[in-house]
């Protein structure tokens, strides 16, 4: 895919530049004339808006850093200040915490994507590990921002997680108080906390370099799932995908500003402006929203199973419906990389994404009832998804034929949307 | 290369000086990169003044019979209730074998001490007084006192009931409500910690 170079420097300067450190030469290569498959769909532009929303949440952070204060006695209220005092302090805060539930609805969708059209099969396996390791990083960041305001949830939210760690036998106790640097969440788990939260979204951009990097050795997949055979079955990056990857950012920033503007708070929690308060809990504790499938898998594990008790279970069971992304790559066993030409797939697929859904919604309703047996059922589902029906579908399911090449199947799409058409 | 070798070598496979100097150079950097980055982890570890919150005397001559109080000890909770004595009836009525937990999570006593009413209460002469950490044995919320279906404490988060000795009947939590090192320094002061 990565051609040899089609970069020609110009004027005296450029050719002074590219003899001593070709970095422009490197993001024409990248991004101006690098070929992509032509039958890309809108699905292939959350690429694209999770770089967009990667800095809006550095950039609004970095400003807000400068007015917040990291310590328990005013953490609160420097955050209320930011509201109230600073100029534009609302906006900047308001972008910051929607900019985060927006990042993950983008690498949601943008994993669904690989998911459905089988992105991560050879050659592309290390390029997903480093998408999923991406993930991770994503989910810690959020977790330790969301403490940084001090409130009930933010106070109670870190009890609870850091509380995972206390599940692990032997050092488990030590190892909590070693992350918190106490015996219970306080000043210092809040200082390293923010330490930890201005760091890492610059390890995350240092890994989306790799992942970029990956992507552009191998290229891209598309929705047919062959590889690219030809010239005529690429276009140059620019003008073709920058426009396309441009209006889909629009229409997702449309999206964004809604929220921002008009319903700020509605996937915030109202108990997170209640100042923290070490001696009493909220009646019912839940994540951010994009943590609740995940918080569903937890509290599903309410049994013993041999020697791991229920609340090892539990965390076992969350950090493994995480952690078994890694393996997809040899977990389907199918040689057809897009669900498009395989039925069985692709209905499983849906149910997956309906699952998902459905854990969520269990996330947000109290562990009681049939919720509990709900939730069971429901991450049974999700772990058989992975190593039960993706293994045993590549082996038993008949693909529909594929086309020979991209080419062809975008000029028979063609041809049949004109025969589609009335005669006139 | 290997001219040199043969040249510097009398054997083929003979240690060499130069091969002791590699090695001992190479464990000296290995040794003084992992001594360079002690501090770092070092400094997660609870500071000083953390660790001189070790202990809290707190006055319990107004709690009645039925009264509870929650003081704050390293950062956490501590429940210190005056139990009545239907409550005690209650908690000593229950067969060790219908507890989850049999241990008594007691540090003051043996590790390995059953549960039992008198093993979780603050000893002889004192049994009416309970002093537990306030820190559910799940995920560290804090338990609703006089509470859930037996009339002790419960967790409003994943919904663990404890009884009225703050043992675990039902619910995720694994063990009894943690019972720290204190003493009655006098009738009515106690020291935990």
């Amino acid at each position: 895919m990565s051609g040899h170079s089609t970069y020609t420097p110009n004027s005296g300067i450029e050719k002074w530049i590219d003899a001593r450190m070709p970095l422009p030469r490197m993001m024409y290569d990248s991004f101006v004339s690098y070929p992509v498959p032509r039958n890309l769909n809108y699905a292939y532009t959350f690429g694209g808006i999770l770089m967009v929303m990667l800095i809006v949440q550095i950039l609004s952070g970095v400003v807000l850093a400068m007015h917040y204060a990291a310590e328990t006695g005013v953490a609160f209220s420097s955050v209320e200040k930011i509201m109230r005092d600073v100029n534009s302090g609302w906006l900047l805060r308001y972008m910051h915490a929607n900019g985060a539930s927006f990042f993950f609805i983008a690498v949601y969708l943008h994993m669904a994507r690989g998911l459905y059209y089988g992105s991560y099969k050879a050659p592309r396996e290390l390029l997903w590990i480093l998408g999923v390791l991406i993930l991770f990083l994503m989910m810690a960041t959020a977790f330790m921002g969301y403490v940084l305001p001090w409130g009930q949830m933010s106070f109670w939210g870190a009890t609870v997680i850091t509380g995972f760690f206390t599940a692990i036998p032997v050092i488990g106790e030590w190892l909590q108080t070693f992350l918190l640097g106490g015996f219970a969440v306080d000043n210092p788990t809040l200082n390293r906390f923010f330490s930890l939260h201005y760091l890492l979204p610059f390890i995350i951009t240092g890994v989306v370099i790799l992942h970029v990097w990956a992507l552009h050795v191998v290229g891209q997949t598309n929705p047919t799932g062959i590889e690219v055979k030809s010239n005529t079955d690429t276009l140059a990056f620019t003008p073709y995908a920058t426009v396309k990857d441009g209006l889909a950012m629009v229409v997702f920033l449309l999206v964004f500003c809604y929220f921002l503007f008009y319903m700020p708070n509605y996937l915030g929690h109202p108990d997170n402006y209640i100042p923290a308060n070490p001696l009493v809990t909220p009646s019912h504790i839940v994540p951010e929203w994009y943590f609740l499938p995940f918080y569903a898998i937890l509290r599903a594990i309410t049994f013993n199973v041999g020697p791991i008790d229920s609340k090892l279970g539990g965390v076992i069971a969350m950090f493994a419906s995480i952690a078994i992304l890694f393996v997809v790559p040899w977990l389907d066993t199918s040689r057809v990389r897009s669900a498009a030409y395989r039925p069985w797939y692709k209905l499983f697929f849906w149910l997956f994404v309906a699952d998902c859904i459905f854990l969520g919604w269990l996330g947000s309703r109290p562990a009681e009832g049939w919720y509990v047996v709900a939730s069971q059922l429901a991450t049974l589902f999700y772990f058989g998804f992975f190593v039960v029906i993706m293994p045993l579908l590549g082996l038993l399911e008949t693909p529909r034929p594929l086309p020979n090449s991209i080419t062809e199947a975008v000029l028979k799409k063609n041809d049949d949307a004109v025969a589609a058409q009335p005669a006139e | 290369m290997s001219g040199n070798d043969t040249i510097v070598h009398d054997g083929e496979d003979e240690t060499t000086r130069r091969d002791f100097l590699y090695i001992a150079t190479g464990m000296a950097a290995v040794v003084g990169t992992a001594g360079a980055l002690w501090p770092f982890i070092d400094q997660m570890r609870p500071d000083a003044s953390t660790l001189a919150l070790a202990s809290i005397d707190v006055d319990v001559s107004a709690i009645e019979s039925g009264m509870s109080l929650t003081a704050k000890w390293r950062g956490k909770p501590v429940f210190i209730r005056n139990r009545t004595d239907e409550e005690i009836e209650e908690a000593n009525s229950v067969p060790l074998d219908d507890l989850k937990d049999p241990i008594a999570r007691n540090d003051n006593i043996a590790v390995e001490a059953e549960a039992t009413d008198f093993n979780r209460s603050a000893g002889e002469g004192k049994e009416n007084w309970i002093v537990m950490i306030g820190s559910c044995t799940h995920l560290g919320c804090v338990p609703l006192g006089q509470a859930g279906d037996f009339d002790g404490w419960f967790c409003p988060c994943h919904g663990s009931h404890y009884d009225t000795a703050g043992r675990i009947r039902r619910g995720p939590a694994p063990t009894n409500l943690a019972i720290p090192t204190f003493a009655f320094t006098s009738d009515t002061t106690i020291r935990i910690g």
